[in-house]
């Protein structure tokens, strides 16, 4: 064992150790990477945070939105003919590619959310059930959809997909940021620059904003609830759809009927954590859910240990203030 | 209005991000290519291998009786993460079971496989229900480390001999069991050997160790550690089903070393070399027998030209009478790593059925006593089950191909 580990507690196999010199020669390169976590954390947390606020639902199969989402990506790039190498394309010919993955994994990320409003939610609401019923069914609707995946392609994980290699951008203190972190954070803080917008600004949104606070008195003022949901469902899935994309970018082998399971609690946990309910939250929740993992797994020396650092934070922020970092409500935030 | 500026602004974020790869991608090939060969010793392949003139052939004379209900079998990976380094066993078994029946007309051993998915929580259930079948007389597996472990107790319990083709903790023999063999060098071989050929014939100075939490990762990544000395760079451990590599990346990056072990099995070594590529690593990969299969060359891509792996295993492929047969059987494919070795532990147990040791306790004490030469290597176990003479041999990729590269650790 190295000098430098500090044992915390003096049990026989020391399994907990402080490892700072290993977290001071890390600490940036651990805060890009856990930024660019953090971004994805933070796309797939909108969806959970949107409906939430719309329907104070938690839409546990949100993850397998996410996770068809990364198939469309695999199956239109490896049509396309990427593979594990570094394809030899020209420049343009991997932008258009990599739009065209990116679009149809929106698109294929929204149609599965909006078949799972009309089917699992749906009906339940024109029967006004209980809300535990409909968190059954998320529940329900989410291993559904694992399952039908891997009894279609396997427990294996998918080829793994190199869309580009990352190349040295600029250097922070000696640590060199590549071309996938920035265009991973770049493009995913645009986006959800944009939903904030979008949410505050346009018609819909302030309709989205209206049945979050109240729907019946929404209704009444000639907002369409129905369609207002629909709208919720649709924008989450988008955006579930784009954050595959990065995540078979930042992670090419991560293609796998059970992927989004762990992804969708961290989101959900990044949702929770900023407030959820709030679009603004769902932002920094993710990416203080990726810096914290990530740093705590340097620290611990394991990376076994992300989750638990990731999952303790939150639990100890939600000690303090109930309500999450920046508060819950979709409907009263200016956001 | 909104909208439009909404979909505006998604459009843009995209297009700026493909611009930002696309530039990225433009630089990429000249620098793998100036990286690739620079630093990295050649070691040559062998093409050849000598064969034990007086090696046992699983045909025997030909004259061999028993009864119609004898059964051997397989118990391992069919499915699941690892599974071809299981399916390149089970044809191995059917190669040396086939010629027994083909040679023997008047004993006609049958052949049953059981699927562990490699898993030691999933590997009970199947390894239960097979001790409790009669009719089978002896078992090759299980395959990996962690399932043997699980399950050792079990074969013990009904003394069910089994020869495991590839589990290599060294652990394992020290269990107490007397119906476990081991049919090649364990880790406590392998380990030193990897160390001395990193540091050796491979010239690192600063070898990164990134071990996963099987029991054979864990076992190896010890035994190799302590080989390695001061050449250790640091130590890193990943999960078994891990994905994503970058912390254990840029610790390796920052840490400048210029050769890596892995001690794992390929599918995680598998992204883990590829991520590790990607991020700009141009030493070596080297890794063990759990990597070694041409599913990782497939999941890695162009990454796995910079990979090295030490196995206790011997490369059959340079056998030609032995290659050609497993390829009948394989539908085409070469035979793979411990093919040869799931070939001779099945010879073993065939030519005690031929002998006329055709009860399970009969079986186990014939491979007891067991002292011949198989086509890979000379049999004899101690009494824990461990064989007396292994030997390890270093392989490399070369044109996406798995090539031996001789004898290492001598």
């Amino acid at each position: 064992m190295l000098p430098s580990l500090v044992p915390l507690l003096p049990t026989e196999n020391d399994w907990i150790t402080f490892d700072i010199p290993s977290l001071a020669q890390n600490f940036w390169s651990a805060t890009f990477d856990g930024l660019t976590f953090g971004a994805i954390y933070a796309l797939v947390a909108l969806g959970y945070t949107l409906v939430y606020g719309v329907l104070n639902l938690i839409n546990f199969a949100h993850s397998e939105v996410f996770i068809v989402g990364c198939y469309a990506v695999f199956f239109t790039l490896s049509s396309l003919g990427f593979g594990p190498s570094v394809p030899r394309l020209d420049i343009w010919a991997i932008i258009l590619n990599l739009l065209l993955a990116l679009v149809l994994a929106m698109v294929a990320s929204a149609v599965t959310a909006f078949l799972l409003e009309r089917i699992a939610y749906k009906p339940l609401r024109q029967r006004n059930a209980p809300r535990l019923v409909f968190l059954i069914t998320a529940i329900g609707a989410s291993f559904t959809i694992q399952y039908l995946i891997y009894l279609w392609r396997g427990p294996s994980p998918e080829l793994a997909l190199t869309m580009f290699r990352p190349t040295p951008i600029f250097d922070v203190f000696g640590t060199i940021v590549d071309s996938q972190q920035l265009v991973i954070i770049i493009a995913a803080v645009i986006m959800m620059v944009g939903i904030d917008r979008f949410i505050s600004k346009s018609r819909t949104g302030r309709g989205i904003r209206a049945v979050a606070q109240d729907p019946d008195t929404a209704t009444l003022m000639g907002v369409n609830k129905e369609r207002i949901i629909i709208t919720t469902f649709i924008i989450g899935g988008l955006l579930a759809g784009a954050a595959a994309l990065f995540y078979v970018m930042k992670i090419p082998s991560g293609v796998q009927y059970s992927g989004g399971f762990v992804l969708g609690i961290k989101a959900f946990a990044a949702a929770v954590l900023g407030g959820i309910g709030n679009v603004r939250g769902a932002l920094l929740g993710g990416l203080l859910l990726g810096l914290i993992g990530n740093y705590g797994q340097i620290l611990l020396g394991n990376s076994q240990w992300t989750d638990v650092v990731a999952f303790v934070v939150l639990v100890l922020v939600l000690l303090l203030r109930p309500e999450g970092i920046l508060g819950t409500s979709l409907g009263r935030s200016k956001a | 209005m909104y909208r439009k500026k909404v979909l505006t602004s998604l459009a843009a974020a995209a297009t700026f991000s493909m611009l930002l790869s696309a530039c990225a991608n433009q630089a990429g090939p000249s620098n793998t290519e100036s990286s690739g060969s620079s630093n990295k010793v050649n070691i040559p392949a062998i093409s050849k291998v000598d064969v034990p003139a007086d090696a046992v052939m699983p045909a025997g004379d030909g004259k061999a009786t028993c009864p119609a209900t004898t059964t051997l079998a397989y118990a391992g990976a069919q499915t699941g993460p690892n599974a071809q380094l299981g399916v390149n066993i089970f044809n191995g078994i059917q190669l040396a079971i086939d010629q027994h029946n083909k040679a023997n007309p008047g004993c006609q051993v049958q052949f049953k496989k059981f699927d562990t998915e490699g898993d030691p929580n999933k590997a009970t259930g199947p390894v239960t229900q097979l001790v409790s079948e009669p009719d089978i007389l002896g078992v090759i597996g299980l395959p990996f480390s962690g399932e043997s472990k699980a399950t050792g107790n079990i074969f013990e319990q009904k003394g069910l001999v089994h020869i495991t083709p590839s589990a290599t903790n060294p652990g394992l023999t020290g269990n107490g069991w007397t119906t476990f063999f081991r049919g090649l060098g364990n880790d406590a071989v392998q380990g030193p050997a990897a160390a001395k050929f990193l540091t050796g014939k491979l010239g690192a100075k600063k070898v990164y160790l990134v071990q996963d939490d099987s029991d054979y990762g864990i076992g190896l990544g010890t035994s190799t550690s302590a080989g390695l000395g001061s050449a250790l760079a640091g130590t890193e451990k990943v999960t078994t089903g891990q994905k994503d590599f970058s912390a254990v990346i840029s610790k390796i990056m920052n840490a400048k070393a210029d050769a890596v072990f892995y001690a794992g099995y390929y599918a995680e070594g598998a992204p883990f070399d590829q991520q590790l590529v990607g991020k700009g690593f141009t030493g070596t990969f080297v890794a063990p027998d759990g990597v070694k299969d041409d599913q990782f060359i497939k999941q890695a891509g162009d990454a796995s030209s910079n990979a090295y792996f030490t196995c206790p295993c011997i490369p059959g492929e340079l056998i030609p009478n032995f290659a050609s047969a497993y390829k009948d059987i394989a539908k085409g494919a070469e035979p793979g790593t411990y093919s040869i070795e799931g070939y001779d532990a099945a010879t073993v147990l065939l030519s005690g059925i031929d002998a006329g040791k055709q009860s399970r306790a009969d079986l186990l004490s014939w491979v007891k006593s067991y002292d011949k030469a198989g086509l890979s290597k000379h049999y004899k176990w101690d009494a824990k089950g461990e064989l007396q003479a292994p030997t390890v041999y270093g392989y490399k990729v070369e044109n996406g191909k798995i090539v031996p590269v001789g004898p290492i650790g001598e």
